[in-house]
């Protein structure tokens, strides 16, 4: 099969992250990211993937294919993306992040602004967890838990004050098992270069980090590959038989 | 006032081995944003921090740092102890919050710029 063009944004929240709005349901996410010309896009909400398969399900049927994933907050509050294959089982994993993650007092949580929904946007419940909260985990830990679970892992919005590798760690730490660095949609992947030094060998994406439909595709990534999947963009992350990122 | 002085005054706890505490301590800064510490730290400064990766050890060479005090109770990543000692970075501890601890250093005399 023939190389082709997809347009992928692989970081958008949904209404279960406590900061996503309500109107991130699965069925406006795909509407808009139909219309914004994405191919392919991932739900990452805070340190769950509870939301992931309604948007799956929400998509089927048209061609806009959606990978499930997480926004993991670590230890040293560094947001950590994690991106799995569509219909991975991630039971085991979330059980795993779920023990790992701290409950905070009851005032402290934002239960109504966690809801679980269905593909067709009906309110299934709401996640009595405490999702802005950071998990136990190491940065290192983050990234192997994700890796054992057939995932990809990759630092989110390192040009960022807050909750990035780079602010919370000063710099990128050897030998931490990475498929590559986002920078958020307010810097170039060369103004990033510019600021933080080249990352080699770790390839630069570009995604929204969206939390309301509007900002869905404000920014994307451009991957040569053969077919909308993980194993794909994995590839095409490491440079490897011909596929590649074509654009940021 | 040297690292020994401090660490006996305000018993804190002392996580590396073979590490001399006879430095001289000059002032001190208190971040848990390793950036924030590479851009503002000074030679000397003793580091308040709760952060307990192994990437504080770089930080705290690379900014010649007098030591890292690591506060709440927090010890060290078993990576993080290895790279003090072998980079020989002290590396102590206290159960009291950073505030606390920050105050207490600063009656003592070291201060932030």
């Amino acid at each position: 099969m023939a190389l082709r063009r997809l347009r992928a944004d692989l970081h958008i929240h949904t209404c279960l992250s406590p900061c996503g709005e309500l109107a991130m349901s699965p069925r406006a996410v795909v509407e808009r990211a139909r219309a914004a010309g994405l191919d392919l896009i991932a739900v990452t909400d805070h340190n769950t993937t509870e939301n992931a398969g309604a948007v799956i399900e929400a998509a089927a049927g048209t061609e806009l294919a959606v990978l499930p994933g997480i926004e993991l907050t670590t230890a040293e509050e560094v947001h950590v993306l994690g991106l799995f294959e569509t219909g991975a089982a991630l039971g085991p994993f979330q059980e795993e992040v779920y023990r790992n993650l701290p409950d905070l007092p009851a005032k402290m949580k934002f239960v109504e602004d966690q809801v679980l929904v269905d593909a067709a946007d009906y309110v299934r419940g709401f996640c009595p967890r405490c999702l802005f909260g950071a998990t136990l985990f190491s940065v290192q830990e983050a990234v192997e838990l994700i890796r054992s679970h057939g995932g990809l892992a990759i630092a989110c919005h390192i040009d960022r004050e807050s909750f990035s590798l780079i602010s919370q760690l000063g710099f990128i730490p050897p030998g931490l098992r990475l498929e590559a660095v986002e920078v958020s949609p307010r810097l170039t992947a060369e103004e990033a270069r510019a600021e933080f030094g080249p990352f080699d060998p770790l390839q630069v994406v570009r995604f929204s980090d969206a939390h309301k439909p509007e900002e869905i595709g404000s920014a994307a990534t451009e991957f040569l590959v053969e077919r909308p999947s993980l194993g794909e963009i994995r590839l095409a992350l490491a440079g490897a038989q011909g596929r590649r990122v074509i654009a940021t | 006032m040297t690292l020994s002085d401090l660490a006996t005054r305000l018993e804190l706890r002392i996580f590396t081995s073979g590490v001399p505490l006879d430095r001289p301590v000059r002032g001190g800064y208190a971040s848990d944003l390793l950036s924030d510490v590479i851009g503002h730290a000074r030679k000397d400064d003793l580091w308040v921090t709760m952060q307990v990766h192994p990437n504080i050890v770089a930080v705290a060479v690379l900014k010649e740092l007098a030591g890292v005090v690591l506060v709440g109770g927090r010890v060290p990543a078993a990576e993080t102890l290895a790279q003090a000692e072998r980079e020989k970075v002290p590396l102590l501890g206290t159960g009291l919050p950073t505030f606390e601890l920050a105050g207490k250093l600063y009656t003592m005399g070291v201060k932030g710029s």
